[in-house]
């Protein structure tokens, strides 16, 4: 029996019938075709599947589709604006903190969250937020620059 | 200002904006009309005969489209090493690990393929199993393979020198033996591939690989199936390590049912399977006997190595002979003996895995290296720096080091880090250690015996003269290759970074080994600079021809021809590429002639212009047996300073700071290189604190997953110091040499000595968790301290 639920992604709005036992990773990446949320191990250890939902980050492949009901999810594609790349996508870019580009939609999203509450966030603050999203080839330390150069970007133009 | 114009720079990658939007595919996002999922059935047990396979429910199962089993596949017997070809796609008579792969199914979808999965009914005859490398080994214990008794999957004995006659002139000799664990590579992405066979016995095979050359090898020999007609092509990659570096039985599977079904078959590994099928880093037992003179020169190492191979050989042969031949540097040591077990366990195969095979070598003899220059009271930097090779040395097992700045690096982690302040000066609790490693910089060989060439590479420009195409068969993974390649195309051809287009990852791109052993930027980057020079020759010749030139007298740079002689007209050719382009908006208004002028004449004069380049390493190292594994045309090399604080009342250990200088024979793109240095470093600190598969007593991986196997989270890797140190590589495109796995190799026994000099205890064996330290702080204390 699937059920009805009507959520917004990314800032529009779905009504669907969706299995009451598919999570949300599978509905954005199946469903939606929003396959820049990635599945690195499906039980929660790794981030590489975070989106915000109601502008927290949610492990995507814990949440079942149906617990999005009413709620308001944002993935990575959603961040780019008719100006170009978010701020913290274009650090990321600039800054050399994707490598293999697994980890990098959740760990984008995350750090979102966090200027959001923490607009000027220091090295130790930055690495705590990220510490559910794993990346095995950086090292952190570009990831944790990227986040820096972001938030200074975004609070100059404030 | 170098003399170079885009390489030796800071250049965001190409495919970073792709990755930052979620724009870029892996596998897991490919979905081809009528797709099937396929899923792989697994031996419950770790040794058992087969007695029967009975897959009738399963097939009665409504969406189950075919189900294949050792009865109706190849059973071509494959591997890494054509000497130890020892796997078939689905086990035959018996399996030999929880894991090993008995049946495979396709259906529409991946919840009926894991159903039907469930109701094939296998019959088996538990066999007696060998967990251990001591139970392997055993007198009479049961035999995996029967070909192969004792379990010893492949040995090396090696001399170099005169060992037993060295050790009598030494003034010290000293002999410790070190173990670590099996450690999981944690590529965030899992393996996985969709295969496509057309009716016309064609496969496209798209796989999350490191080698799609190797992968289209070995699937084309196990399937039955001319190499021309299979294709592989590698998506974006979410990382390797040495994991995705060979054929997987999820490729033979989905190919097989795809060719079964006539309907693409996706086959993606859960986390579980990669950590079955992954070909993680072998356990090494490591026993060293290490000699020097009073005065701190090192004169002799007799060395043993035991590998707790896995059930199949995988990569296990290169690997066994790596842990001895990669000794031979960087220090000057005149005797090496080696003697190196492979043996095979009822446990999941072990492969390459960064570093290959030296890693836990490294740990152990850099530790040793420590206790010795202790014990004669010398620096461990000063003792380092007496042994230390330069360019030009060749090694006892004939390395040869054409470039090598060991002490360079050496001398930069004692500048850029607080070693001589800290050294011998801090509180117990707080401790400082430094040691340092190589790598190659690409094998000297291919796995499989052959004359290939290890790269060739194809440039091809547009019929307007605008775009550079970059045809290579090599592969991004991650490490930033496709970026690396484009900037030496562009700076050998003489244009910007961003005329440069990169079609990679295809075996029908070219030739190319694949990322593994570091040697792409080196080998690929060879083949793809003689293709952009070959291109340029022919944009030359063609703008000297046309205006009379010689064409010594034309340079092309950044994008713009250069004329050495004053006054030379180019208007006709100007005129004649806008009167091509009427109605266009952006037709060239440059005071000088653009290189898009120059390669649109060239097409209008000569056809496509297309720029060739190949690569191949000369002959290298001696002729003993074994003499290929660790040839290289060039050797990479770091040094490291770590410094470490130690609880001791829990045996914690926490990494403050570490400083690390790689040198890279020449930085191609800078940010890359640091990248692959704080990786490297990030991944050993791992390894060194808390990686470890564990097993059950039946072999069993109790760990298989994220939380339980713990890789570094962002809180446990500390800002690290780079340096980059560049010796310009002879045999390097442009002078450049590897970073990806060189970096890795001091890391571990850095840690090692740092947590030795804050306990005052020596600990032989990793991870070093927090119960294992304080194990050896508890000995300390009992010593009485």
């Amino acid at each position: 029996m699937k059920k009805l639920i009507s959520l917004k992604v990314n800032g529009k709005l779905y009504e669907v019938a969706v299995s009451p036992n598919q999570t949300l990773v599978d509905f954005l990446r199946n469903e939606l075709d929003l396959i820049g949320t990635k599945k690195g191990c499906e039980v929660g250890d790794c981030g590489t599947c975070t989106v915000l939902m109601d502008g927290r980050p949610v492990n995507s492949c814990l949440v079942l589709a149906v617990q999005a009901n009413g709620r308001e999810i944002q993935t990575i594609e959603g961040l780019e604006s008719p100006e170009g790349l978010h701020p913290i996508q274009k650090a990321f870019v600039d800054k050399g903190a994707i490598q293999c580009g697994f980890c990098t939609p959740g760990m984008i999203l995350t750090a979102k969250s966090l200027l959001e509450k923490n607009p000027t966030p220091d090295r130790d603050e930055i690495r705590k937020a990220i510490s559910g999203n794993l990346c095995r080839c950086t090292g952190y330390q570009k990831i944790v620059d990227a986040i820096e150069a972001a938030s200074a970007e975004m609070s100059k133009r404030q | 200002m170098t003399k170079y114009s885009v390489i030796n720079q800071r250049a965001p990658r190409l495919d970073a904006p792709d990755k930052a939007t979620g724009r870029a595919r892996y596998v897991d996002d490919l979905k081809l009309p009528g797709m099937l999922y396929g899923a792989i059935l697994h031996s419950p047990l770790p040794h058992a005969k087969i007695l029967n396979i009975d897959t009738s429910k399963a097939e009665r199962l409504v969406g189950v489209k075919a189900i294949v089993t050792a009865k109706e596949a190849p059973r071509v017997k494959y591997g890494v090493s054509p000497a130890r070809y020892d796997e078939t796609l689905f086990c035959v008579d018996k399996v030999r690990y929880i894991g090993d792969e008995v049946a495979a199914v396709a259906a529409v979808d991946l919840e009926t393929a894991q159903e039907a999965l469930s109701l094939i009914k296998v019959d088996y005859e538990e066999l007696p199993g060998v967990f251990t490398i001591e139970e392997a080994i055993a007198e009479g214990a049961p035999i995996l393979h029967e070909e192969f008794p004792r379990n010893i999957c492949a040995e090396v004995h090696q001399e170099f020198g005169d060992v037993e006659a060295a050790f009598k002139e030494c003034d010290y000799i000293r002999t410790d033996k070190f173990i670590n664990k099996r450690q999981e590579s944690g590529a965030l992405e899992p393996h996985g591939c969709v295969a496509d066979y057309d009716p016309w016995g064609n496969l496209t095979l798209y796989t999350s690989t490191q080698t799609p050359h190797y992968v289209m090898r070995t699937v084309a020999m196990v399937l039955g199936i001319p190499v021309g007609k299979v294709r592989v092509v590698k998506p974006y990659v979410g990382g390797g390590f040495g994991s995705k570096a060979e054929a997987t039985p999820a490729e033979m599977s989905a190919a097989l049912l795809s060719k079964m079904t006539g309907k693409p078959v996706k086959l993606i590994y859960s986390r579980e399977e990669v950590f079955l099928h992954g070909r993680s880093r072998h356990q090494f037992i490591h026993e060293m006997t290490t000699g020097v003179k009073k005065d701190g020169t090192l004169l002799a190492l007799k060395h043993s190595c035991y590998l707790d191979g896995g059930a199949y050989t995988s990569f296990g042969i290169a690997t066994v002979y790596y842990a001895g031949s990669m000794l031979g540097g960087p220090y000057k040591l005149p005797n090496m003996k080696y003697d190196g077990y492979r043996v095979y366990t009822n446990k999941p195969a072990c492969g390459a895995q960064r570093g290959h095979g030296a890693v836990a070598a490294r740990a152990l003899f850099e530790q040793q290296l420590d206790i010795i220059a202790d014990e004669l009271g010398i620096d461990p930097i000063d003792f380092r720096l007496k042994n230390v090779m330069s360019r030009g040395d060749i090694t006892c097992n004939e390395l040869n080091m054409s470039s090598l700045g060991m002490k360079e690096c050496i001398e930069a982690v004692k500048n850029g880090s607080e070693w001589t302040k800290k050294k011998g000066k801090l509180p117990r609790g707080k401790g400082i250690g430094m040691a340092c490693g190589f790598f190659v910089s690409g094998a000297g060989y291919p796995i499989y015996r052959s004359d290939t060439y290890h790269s060739t590479a194809t440039i091809k420009l547009s019929e307007d003269g605008g775009t550079v195409n970059l045809y290579t068969g090599s592969a991004e993974i991650g490490q930033g290759s496709d970026t690396v390649l484009a900037m030496i195309a562009a700076e050998a051809l003489g244009v910007r970074l961003e005329d440069v287009k990169v079609h990679s990852g295809d075996t029908e791109y070219g030739v190319d080994l694949g990322a593994y052993s570091s040697r792409q930027t080196l080998m690929s980057g060879h083949a793809v600079k003689e293709a952009a020079e070959a291109a340029r020759k022919q944009v030359i010749e063609t703008v000297a021809d046309e205006l009379g030139l010689n064409p010594d007298e034309i340079d092309i740079k950044e994008g713009r021809v250069i004329f050495k002689r004053e006054e030379v007209d180019f208007t006709p050719i100007r005129q004649s590429y806008v009167r091509e382009h009427r109605g266009w908006t952006d037709h060239p208004q440059e005071p000088y002639l653009t290189f898009k002028e120059a390669a649109r004449l060239a097409y209008l004069r000569r056809g496509i212009i297309v720029g060739t380049g190949k690569y191949k390493p000369p002959k290298l190292g001696g002729s003993f047996k074994g003499a290929a594994v660790g040839t290289s045309p060039a050797y990479g090399c770091s040094a490291e300073v770590v410094e470490v604080s130690v609880d001791l009342e829990t045996g914690k250990v926490t990494i403050d700071d570490m400083t690390d200088a790689h040198d890279c024979g020449f930085a191609i793109n800078r940010t890359s290189v640091e990248g692959q240095m704080e990786g490297s470093l990030s991944m050993g600190l791992g390894e060194a604190l808390f990686e470890e598969v564990k097993f059950g007593s039946d072999g069993k991986i109790l760990n298989p997953n994220l939380s339980e196997y713990k890789i570094p989270t962002s809180l446990d890797v500390p800002d690290i110091k780079t340096i980059i140190v560049e010796s310009n590589e002879p045999n390097g495109p442009f002078g450049a040499k590897e970073v990806g796995e060189g970096a890795i190799m001091p890391t571990i026994p850095a840690i090692l000595n740092a947590v030795y000099d804050a306990v005052g205890e020596r600990i032989f064996e990793l991870p070093l968790v927090p119960e294992r330290v304080y194990m050896a702080i508890k000995k300390r204390r009992q010593k009485g301290e």
